[in-house]
């Protein structure tokens, strides 16, 4: 493959081994460090991006599995920072380090695009991603936020 | 602080500070020199505060030449009337990046959207910069304040002169000096060229703000790094480039101290993208952060060189340490305990009062070895410059360090060069909870720069951060208590014993130190006529640091743990318990127990009895705690308090014990008393964060040792929390008190894990002795 999608443009990788993960094909040869590496093995969703809509792990998606499907990563994920999400997250001042919270972000989109008004329960389940900071709770409160607003 | 505030009082205070802080006054350089005043515009007004503490103000063009003063520079007022904070502790989650800034805005009386926050690099003279022991607003709220005072005072005097009025006539605010009851004002831009004229003002002279009149201190406001952090384009360690840099990742020996005996350098060599492989200097222990050594690979790009790496086929020698297994060195640890010691606090006869009580109780508590685990691992990137025979002229960091001066003084020597040539910008950190303060990843990267002769950045993997992290300690404590009829004890014995952190710094300490036993140990509050603490010897079998909490987090746990089952022995209200054993409000006699207090002064920092009893009775009275008693079988209300970092906390956990033996945290209540409080949101934040690492900590917490090895390498293994742990709420009440601000980020901790362990107890009967929860079986019928 010469070219993925990446936010909407046709990005070149050509040379790039095809088993590398599309993870470090953003970050270390597309300059696009805002998704982040946090275990390498689908634990910890730190790298979550979108293909097609749906939120996958950066870290263990080849590069070669990708073919046509179309990459959203939180430089694309809108236009000035103020996806409802973003705006939830900014409305609760979420972030502590902020290192999670791209990928926390990207969880809670794809969530909520594919369920508009999600339970307690549903938020557990959905919101899987780990922050070392514990910053949960206000995830929690922010993830309804941001519901709110979308629907 | 008030108008009142005496000048000695207040040179003393920064002098201690900076005592505290160790300093060395070494000579100083021209190009650090450069480098404060580089981007900032000529003719700004600058406050310095020097070494001796003198507060000075300048004229940035006049501080070209002169090195006499080695002044550190906090603030300048450019002409536009930009305002240029400098701040110089790392960001790692706390939100001290923005805190201390807005602490001086505030008393400059600037408007925060004219503000531009600058991250210092590492450089000694700005006094401490070690980001670590909830200190930062400690050691450096009242600097901020008088630097803001100063440039404040001037700004009003080069107005009040314009006017040819007295300065006591005009006031600040919003970046404007106003004349009193006259509609005429000047702005800030309009200032700065007769105020970078005058004279520095006399401590004497200086009017702090009424606490009334804050804008900032004490109040909401969002971290600096907000924006950037929700579009991703906040810089962290991991993100840090340098034009040219290649990647670099590391084959280190699993166990510490072994040293490489072969490997195959072709085998990395031909995955696309390798550029060569590095063979590290091996381990030298101490003193100081050195690097591990082993093999790196250097490649194009991070995955890369991974791949090189894992084609290594690397055989270890794996050294003295290869038969360390911590299942059966936490049963050593616990033999060591049920002997004698050595004496750390000794007051009465403990002994006999034990065995001359009604009622004898003892318990045995462990914790184990825990990891640090920051979502971000450990990264930085180094640019060495050599000249042309090859000799090392100076190198440039950019890390995610929470201490850039220990950067430039483990990597100087590693290069040869003096630590005044060793650069270091700061990052975002993706969190450090102490593993940031070592610098061993900064010295791979210096080294690996110099002999590659371009700049490299060292990324460790999830696998390196937990196999070769320095481990918070392993520990056992061991607690007996005698209890007189009316259920009051009457002697209390603790004998611990953990491998030290001094022996990461000193080879062959091999007993706690004092400073260690100080977090819980032998400052134990209680009102007992009879208390003996004594330490047992413990080797260290791998490398031992700091975690969040250091030593509360098991000493905290056994004290307060020990205390509840006293009150059940005693058949007493644990939370009623607690009071009385606390007994009157009065401070500790810090000199007689010989507490280091964290380099505090007692007068200002007291060990406060009645701020401990409030803190825990507020807590009480927030849980409604009278419901515990009514509480069905499988859920429970635990109670715990302690002073910890200068701060003080109370916490009461609910938690519910399905008969599986599952356990939920329902709620948390925490009442904190850190004195001054800066940002009110993040102290907020902070201790939701410290409940939701201690879940972290007590649930799942382990970090075993097999053959030397740390077992677990990734999340499916060393557990923790996630949000399905979250409590339902974290009631967060913060102690509205003016008194010297003590310390937040990790005194969230230290009282949360026993309330939640006597939560369960009192759910279930069952009692947890030994970290984490998840080994125990809490079924019930
Ligand atoms: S880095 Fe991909 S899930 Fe953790
Ligand atoms: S905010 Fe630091 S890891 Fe989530």
């Amino acid at each position: 493959m010469a070219t993925i999608k990446v936010n909407g443009q046709q990005r070149d990788v050509s040379g790039i081994p095809a088993d590398t993960p599309l993870l470090w094909v953003l970050r270390d040869h597309l300059g696009l460090t805002g998704t982040k590496y946090g275990c390498g093995v689908s634990e910890c969703g730190a790298c979550t991006v979108h293909i097609d809509g749906e939120a996958a792990q950066s870290c263990v998606t080849a590069i070669s599995d990708i073919g046509d499907a179309s990459v959203v990563t939180i430089e694309g994920l809108s236009e000035n920072g103020d996806h409802p999400v973003q705006q939830a997250w900014k409305a609760h001042n979420v972030p502590q380090c902020g290192y999670c919270q791209v990928g926390q972000m990207m969880t809670c989109a794809a969530m909520l695009a594919a369920n508009p008004n999600p339970n307690d329960d549903e938020i557990n389940d959905g919101m899987w991603n780990i922050c070392r900071c514990g910053t949960y709770n206000r995830i929690r409160d922010a993830v309804k936020t941001a519901a709110k607003e979308m629907r | 602080m008030s108008n009142s505030l005496q000048h000695t009082t207040l040179r003393q205070w920064i002098e201690n500070a900076r005592r505290e802080t160790a300093i060395d006054p070494g000579p100083t350089s021209r190009v650090a020199r450069r480098d404060f005043l580089k981007g900032i515009a000529a003719g700004s007004l600058v406050i310095l505060t020097a070494k001796n503490g003198d507060t000075i103000a300048a004229r940035a063009d006049d501080l070209g030449t002169d090195d006499s003063l080695s002044p550190s520079l906090f603030v300048a007022i450019e002409p536009d009337g930009t305002v240029k904070i400098l701040a110089h502790r790392s960001e790692m989650g706390t939100g001290i990046r923005t805190a201390l800034p807005r602490v001086l805005a505030d008393e400059l009386g600037a408007d925060w959207n004219k503000v531009v926050i600058v991250q210092a690099k590492g450089d000694r003279r700005l006094g401490d910069q070690n980001t670590d022991g909830s200190n930062s607003i400690r050691f450096f709220y009242k600097t901020m304040r008088v630097a803001g005072a100063t440039a404040r005072t001037m700004l009003e005097q080069a107005a009040a002169s314009q006017w040819g009025v007295n300065a006591t006539e005009v006031s600040t605010n919003n970046h404007t000096v106003y004349l009193n009851g006259v509609k005429k004002k000047l702005e800030f831009h309009q200032l700065v060229e007769d105020a970078s004229k005058l004279r520095t003002p006399e401590p004497a002279d200086l009017r702090f703000k009424s606490p009334n009149d804050f804008q900032y201190i004490g109040r909401k406001f969002p971290i600096a790094d907000l924006d950037d952090i929700l579009t991703g384009k906040a810089e962290f360690g991991i993100d840090a480039r340098i034009d040219g840099q290649a990647f670099a990742v590391i084959a280190r020996c699993p166990v510490v101290g072994g040293v490489v005996e072969s490997y195959d350098a072709e085998a990395a060599k031909v995955i696309p993208g390798v550029i060569d492989t590095i063979e590290l200097p091996r381990f030298q222990g101490a003193p100081l952060f050195q690097q591990l050594g082993g093999i790196a690979v250097i490649a194009e790009s991070t995955w890369a060189a991974w791949k090189g790496r894992d084609a290594l086929k690397i055989i270890w020698q794996e050294g003295p340490n290869a038969d360390y297994d911590t299942d059966k060195f936490i049963a050593t640890l616990k033999d060591t305990v049920k002997a004698n010691g050595q004496v750390m606090r000794n007051q009465g006869d403990a002994v006999t009062a034990i065995a001359d009580a009604d009622r004898k109780v003892s318990a045995t508590y462990s914790v184990p070895h825990l990891s640090h685990a920051p979502m971000e691992t450990t990264c930085a990137v180094a640019d060495v410059k050599t000249n042309e025979a090859g000799d090392v002229l100076s190198c440039y960091l950019k890390a995610a360090t929470q201490n850039p001066q220990a950067v430039q003084q483990a990597v100087g020597p590693a290069l040869g060069i003096p630590n005044d040539q060793v650069h270091c910008d700061v990052t975002l950190l993706g969190a450090g909870f102490g593993r940031k303060s070592k610098p061993d990843y900064c010295v791979e990267a210096a080294r690996l720069s110099r002999i590659l002769k371009r700049p490299v950045h060292v990324t460790w993997t999830r696998e390196d951060d937990f196999r070769h992290d320095y481990f918070h300690t392993i520990s056992a404590v061991h607690c007996e208590a005698g209890l007189d009829t009316h259920g009051k004890p009457t002697g209390w014995l603790m004998r611990a014993a953990y491998p030290t952190i001094a022996s990461t710094f000193a080879p062959g300490a091999d007993a706690p130190a004092t400073w260690e036993a100080e977090m819980g140990l032998t400052d134990l509050p209680y009102d007992v006529p009879n208390v003996r603490v004594e330490v047992g010897k413990a080797k260290a079998h791998t490398r031992i640091g700091w975690l969040r909490a250091v030593c509360h987090i098991f000493q905290n746990f056994a004290v307060s743990s020990f205390a509840d089952e006293l009150a059940h022995a005693a058949k007493a209200d644990p939370f009623k318990f607690l009071l009385n054993t606390l007994g009157d409000d009065r401070h500790l006699d810090i000199a007689a127990l010989k507490l280091g207090n964290r380099g505090a002064d007692p007068k200002e920092y007291p060990y406060d009895i009645g701020r401990l009893k409030n803190v825990l009775t507020r807590a009480a009275n927030n849980s409604s705690w009278e419901r515990h008693a009514q509480l069905p079988k499988g859920k429970g209300m635990g109670i715990a308090c302690c002073r910890s970092f200068l701060g003080y906390t109370g916490h009461v956990v609910e938690v519910s014990v399905s008969q599986e033996g599952v356990v939920s945290v329902e709620n948390v209540w925490c009442s904190i008393d850190s004195g001054t409080i800066v940002s009110l949101d993040r102290v907020h934040a902070q201790v939701e964060g410290a409940t939701i690492m201690g879940i972290s900590q007590a649930m799942y917490g382990e970090m075993p040792m097999k053959n030397g090895r740390a077992i677990h390498s990734n999340f499916d293994g060393f557990q923790v929390a996630k949000m399905i742990d979250a409590p339902k709420a974290i009631h967060v009440d913060i102690v509205k008190n003016d008194a010297a601000p003590g310390g937040v980020g990790e005194t969230g901790i230290g009282s949360f894990a026993p309330a939640l362990c006597n939560a369960i107890f009192a759910a279930t009967g069952k009692r947890i002795r030994d970290l984490p929860i998840k080994n125990h079986d809490l079924s019930w019928s």
